[in-house]
């Protein structure tokens, strides 16, 4: 059953030096607070996973967090480059990092085949690419019944997912509403998961039989932390800050304008500075 | 007429490739633009589907990310990415994929990955997100991006996702029965891969445009079609759309940050 806890408790109890760690949300719901939590308790040697490692993993590269990572697009939506990836993969600073670069239908496939607790993905793709001739963990596998050949991937099996989502009640039942992204599949796939939240309420009403709704029992922590996927957005309460995302560019671009802005907005801020995102729009919900 | 910039003609040239029964992937950026300059004139009907899992979205100002919140809010549904990626195109269900590049080569293969060697690059691109698959499993492809000789280019560093690879029949060779890229729109001119060799050759200039610029603004000896004619200029209509969703784009984005800051 899933500990309704503060972001930092969550953090501490659940994320440890050397992890590998999943932090998902498909440009929408990125858990921002929850990656500024982990900068602030100083997580180091990280192996982060993530399809389209954006803002948040520039920010964890950048501070020295990460070892390695596992990808399938890192750049900044619409804008550009991510200058502290870039930065590290390029000039090696402020540390060597280990890429292991997929497609996003790979890692879609990855992340399904762990939450489904299989060893691998198959799925057809690769062809004529060249990432295959560069990442050992692109194999194929012959298909017993026709004989086809397919790409194979291992299952992603993270220690913990972290995702942000609109909304748990008191038993941590957790709803995700909008662009779902692979977080589902996220979660399940890993030994331990926290998910942050906008709002706890007492009867968590999904809209549809079918909602997107992960189970406390299938969670380890919930967070309350309105504003938390802020400068991307949580459906529903807050639209993407695009402007935040083109200003990054800028931020990023420069050791010394990352790191003074570092100090200033993550190591010298807390949680709940997120909340003076998280003001509700009902604008615009469907 | 009014006067029209190169990348308005490429935006609209590409418009025009789409119709209304199109189910079209988008990428972001000036595919974005195109599909929905489309959408907007002669292909009201058409299906715009963005790899976050929006389908049949109508998005009034156009996305920065391929995951804005418009995208969902104007979708007739909203998938997960494991089902978008395994029923709606590895599935065949995309009779097209839009797509942009950093660099093409002549058979039309695309790098986004890049520039220098792998391991110790000169430049490190973004990576391939969804291309690799979107290239191989959608009906066709149209690509578009400006000519320049930093884009297309002699030799590819790295090959994000596979075109015709090294021409003639080497798609099918590699059990690929999908069309792969028919056309590449450019702000100068209008290139399809020759019905043998697979080589991208200028079917099409944009008015005004000279073939020596076409020529000089590409990084291998391009060829033309024995018959080239000329793009129709933008119409009316077209530019008005496309200014004024440009022109939209350009106040919400503006007006999200105000919000935000």
């Amino acid at each position: 059953m899933a500990r309704i806890v503060s972001l930092a408790e969550a953090v501490e109890e659940n994320v440890r030096d050397g992890d590998t760690v999943a932090m998902e949300g498909f440009t929408h719901l990125i858990p921002y607070a929850a990656g500024h939590e982990m900068i602030r308790q100083g997580r180091t040697d990280l192996f982060l996973v993530r399809m389209t490692p954006d803002i948040l993993y520039d920010q964890l590269i950048g501070v020295g967090a990460a070892r390695g990572m596992k990808f399938s697009w890192g750049g900044n939506p619409g804008v550009g480059s991510l200058h502290r990836f870039r930065d590290a993969v390029e000039n090696q600073w402020p540390r060597p990092i280990e890429i292991e670069e997929h497609s996003h239908a790979a890692m879609a496939n990855a992340y399904e085949a762990g939450a489904a607790n299989l060893p691998f993905a198959a799925f057809r793709g690769y062809i004529g690419a060249d990432l295959p001739k560069v990442n050992l963990n692109i194999g194929s596998v012959t298909c017993p019944f026709t004989g086809e050949v397919l790409a194979a991937v291992p299952a992603i099996r993270p220690d913990v997912t972290i995702i942000h989502a609109q909304r748990a009640d008191r038993k941590g039942n957790v709803l995700i509403e909008g662009i779902v992204g692979v977080q589902k599949e996220a979660v399940l796939a890993a030994r331990r998961s926290i998910v942050t939240v906008e709002e706890i309420v007492d009867e968590l009403d999904p809209p549809s039989p079918n909602s997107v709704v992960l189970p406390g029992w299938a969670v380890t922590a919930v967070a309350h932390v309105p504003g938390g996927a802020f400068p991307s957005y949580a459906h529903g309460y807050y639209p993407r800050s695009n402007a935040f995302y083109i200003r990054w560019d800028e931020i990023a671009r420069d050791r010394e304008t990352f790191t003074a802005w570092i100090r200033e907005n993550v190591l010298a801020a807390k949680p709940e500075d997120f909340a003076r995102h998280a003001a509700k729009t009902a604008a615009k919900v469907a | 007429m009014t006067d029209f910039t190169p990348t308005e003609m490429m935006t609209i040239a590409a418009a025009r490739a789409l119709s209304n029964d199109d189910v079209c992937f988008v990428g972001i950026g000036a595919p974005s633009a195109a599909c929905n300059v489309a959408r907007l004139t002669h292909a009201p009907d058409i299906t715009l589907i963005y790899e976050s899992g929006t389908i049949g979205t109508k998005p009034d100002v156009l996305p920065l990310s391929i995951g804005d919140g418009e995208l969902c809010d104007t979708a007739l549904f909203t998938v997960s990415v494991p089902e978008m990626f395994r029923y709606w195109l590895q599935g065949g269900r995309i009779t097209t994929g839009f797509l942009g590049g950093a660099q093409i080569d002549r058979f039309a293969n695309l790098n986004t990955t890049v520039v220098g060697p792998y391991d110790h690059p000169k430049v490190r691109l973004p990576g391939g997100g969804g291309a690799p698959e979107i290239a191989s499993n959608c009906g066709r492809i149209f690509i578009t991006m400006a000519l320049t000789k930093r884009g297309f280019v002699e030799r590819l560093p790295f090959v994000t996702s596979m075109g015709h690879g090294e021409g003639g029949n080497h798609r099918e060779r590699l059990g690929l029965s999908t069309s792969g890229p028919t056309r590449v729109i450019t702000d100068l001119c209008i290139l399809e891969p020759d019905p043998e060799t697979k080589e991208l050759t200028v079917v099409s200039m944009h008015p005004g445009i000279a073939r020596d610029q076409i020529a000089g603004n590409c990084g291998w000896p391009i060829k033309f079609a024995e018959t080239v004619i000329e793009t129709p200029a933008p119409t009316e209509t077209e530019l008005v759309v496309l200014r004024d969703i440009n022109a939209r784009t350009k106040k919400a984005h503006g007006a999200a940050g105000k919000e935000a800051a």
